[in-house]
């Protein structure tokens, strides 16, 4: 569970979060939402403390993350995974190093059980035979899918995902998607994930926040979702003509 | 008054690179990485260089100097104590700090804004120290080395070059490379070398640990990398001098 309470962060005089209280649920996956450019990466990166916020209390399980020391802060970020929007591999390393790259560093696992375990998180994020390719020989797809599996390499108490699905094809996105959600159920974890896709919003929006002008917009989960009456949220997810059709009918239905 | 906070915020980045490390062992299998990609590769060019300019100097020293009155046993001094006087310490580690130091810095810039540092963080290691700690040690280690075989490189290449423009006999150029020899100034130089390959590491890693931006700005840690190592190099050259011949 990771609470944040009040967070404020602006950079040069713009404030870009002004006021976001929220509380993300263990095993569930809570998504945020929000239009390109209102804040859900800062959002993201000053919950695990990659930004300093202004103001604000951010609490794992009621630990503090602004009040921890360095060391601190180096075990508790242990217990994080997160998949970076621009994926954040290694280029140095080959794609099994990457996600070989935290057991090698934290665990004592011989050799023979982390290659094991590396075939298994590539295995899951569906990625075959690009064991000994480097992160510049492969797309960019492919790029999000062994940083999922690095992510999730050493079974993190806390998941974090800055749009995990954006740049894959609908039948991937919806495998990792349900490669989150079925992580988070087996492992008890907290999942944040970052997003404008509204596949994943519908399939897998347990908690929903929607970031709007810096503020919480609205919260809810994905049924409530469809009926919200709220102004900019029905703006943001009837976006295109199709559902707008939709939203259409369905109010058209409401008034008869 | 930017210039202070620079400072600061470099040994700032000192401290957390020089805490404990997480894991040894991976440590050592960077720095073995390190030590050929700066080291090894850098032995070629070092090579090259030194033969030449060990050469122009012994021709240079030949026809400034030729007189009736003058021994010849000064060129081969002169070649030598040259060598290891500046040549080898001090124009090498310039020409390290644009070879070895724009590496660093672009390396270190480009993992910085691909976010590859914030991953590393967020993994729960020290990124400084991981990134930064094995490129030192190997930068310090190899630079010694690199002055010695500079040295030796030079020597030939006052060997080939003497003896061919017909001035200097073989006998005569390896007479006074052993005349007068004063060990201090191989020391001294070492000294010198050790302090420069520390800057040369160091100061690019911080510039490029610190961009912000996007490739643009890496190319500009990079370059500022270069001449601000270049300009300390020359300043720690001019207080060694001063403290240690005093
Ligand atoms: N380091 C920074 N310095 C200054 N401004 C920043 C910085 N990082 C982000 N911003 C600003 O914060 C705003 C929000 O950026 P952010 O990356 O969080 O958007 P986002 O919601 O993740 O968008 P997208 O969906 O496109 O990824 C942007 O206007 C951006 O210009
Ligand atoms: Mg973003």
């Amino acid at each position: 569970m990771i609470e944040i309470k009040n967070i404020k962060k602006s950079f040069e005089n713009r404030p870009i979060l002004k006021d976001v209280t929220t509380l993300f649920e263990k095993g569930k996956t809570n998504l945020i939402i929000g239009q390109s450019g209102s804040g859900k990466t800062v959002l993201l990166k000053s919950i695990v403390r990659l930004i300093e916020v202004d103001e604000g209390e951010i609490l794992f399980d009621g630990r503090d993350i602004r009040k921890m020391n360095f060391n601190d802060l180096k075990k508790l970020r242990q217990e994080m995974g997160m998949v970076f929007q621009g994926g954040a591999l290694f280029d140095s390393l080959t794609v099994a190093e990457n996600v070989r790259f935290p057991m090698d560093m934290f665990t004592s696992m011989s050799a023979g059980e982390k290659n094991k375990h590396v075939d298994f998180c590539l295995d899951r994020v569906n990625i075959k035979g690009a064991h000994h390719l480097n992160p510049s020989e492969i797309s960019g797809g492919m790029r999000k899918r062994v940083a999922i599996a690095r992510a999730i390499a050493l079974n993190p108490k806390y998941l974090f995902c800055d749009e995990p699905n954006s740049g894959l094809d609908p039948v991937t996105s919806i495998l990792i998607d349900n490669l989150i959600k079925e992580i988070t159920v087996e492992f008890d974890i907290t999942t944040l994930i970052n997003t404008h896709d509204m596949n994943s919003v519908m399939e897998i929006g347990d908690n929903i926040l929607f970031i709007s002008n810096g503020e919480n917009g609205w919260e809810g989960n994905n049924t409530q979702v469809l009926f919200t009456r709220n102004k900019k949220l029905n703006e943001f997810i009837f976006a295109s003509p199709l559902s707008k059709r939709i939203r259409d009918l369905r109010q058209r239905e409401d008034d008869e | 008054m930017r210039v202070f906070s620079e400072i600061g915020s470099y040994f700032l980045l000192m401290y957390r690179v020089f805490s404990r490390p997480e894991k040894t062992r991976i440590y050592w299998r960077q720095l073995v990485l390190e030590i050929e990609k700066l080291g090894i590769h850098s032995l070629g060019i070092v090579a090259i260089i030194s033969v030449f300019m060990g050469g122009i100097i012994t021709l240079q020293l030949t026809y400034n100097t030729s007189s009736p009155l003058m021994p010849t046993y000064l060129i081969g001094l002169g070649n030598r104590d040259t060598l290891i006087l500046e040549f080898s310490c001090t124009v090498l580690s310039l020409m390290m700090a644009g070879k070895v130091g724009s590496n660093i810095a672009s390396e270190i810039g480009s993992m910085r804004v691909t976010e590859q540092i914030d991953s590393l963080e967020l993994m729960g290691v020290n990124s400084a120290s991981f990134l930064i700690l094995p490129k030192i040690i190997a930068v310090v280690f190899i630079s010694p080395i690199l002055f010695i075989l500079s040295v030796f490189c030079g020597i030939i290449g006052g060997l080939i070059a003497g003896p061919l423009s017909g001035v200097v006999t073989v006998a005569e150029y390896m007479g006074g490379i052993k005349t007068a020899f004063v060990p201090f100034f191989v020391t001294f130089s070492i000294i010198k070398t050790l302090v420069f390959g520390f800057l040369i590491a160091t100061v690019p890693a911080y510039l490029g640990y610190n961009v912000q931006g996007g490739a643009l700005e890496v190319g500009r840690a990079s370059t500022r990398s270069v001449v601000s190592t270049s300009i300390l190099i020359l300043f720690f050259d001019l207080i060694l001098t001063q403290l240690l011949f005093k």
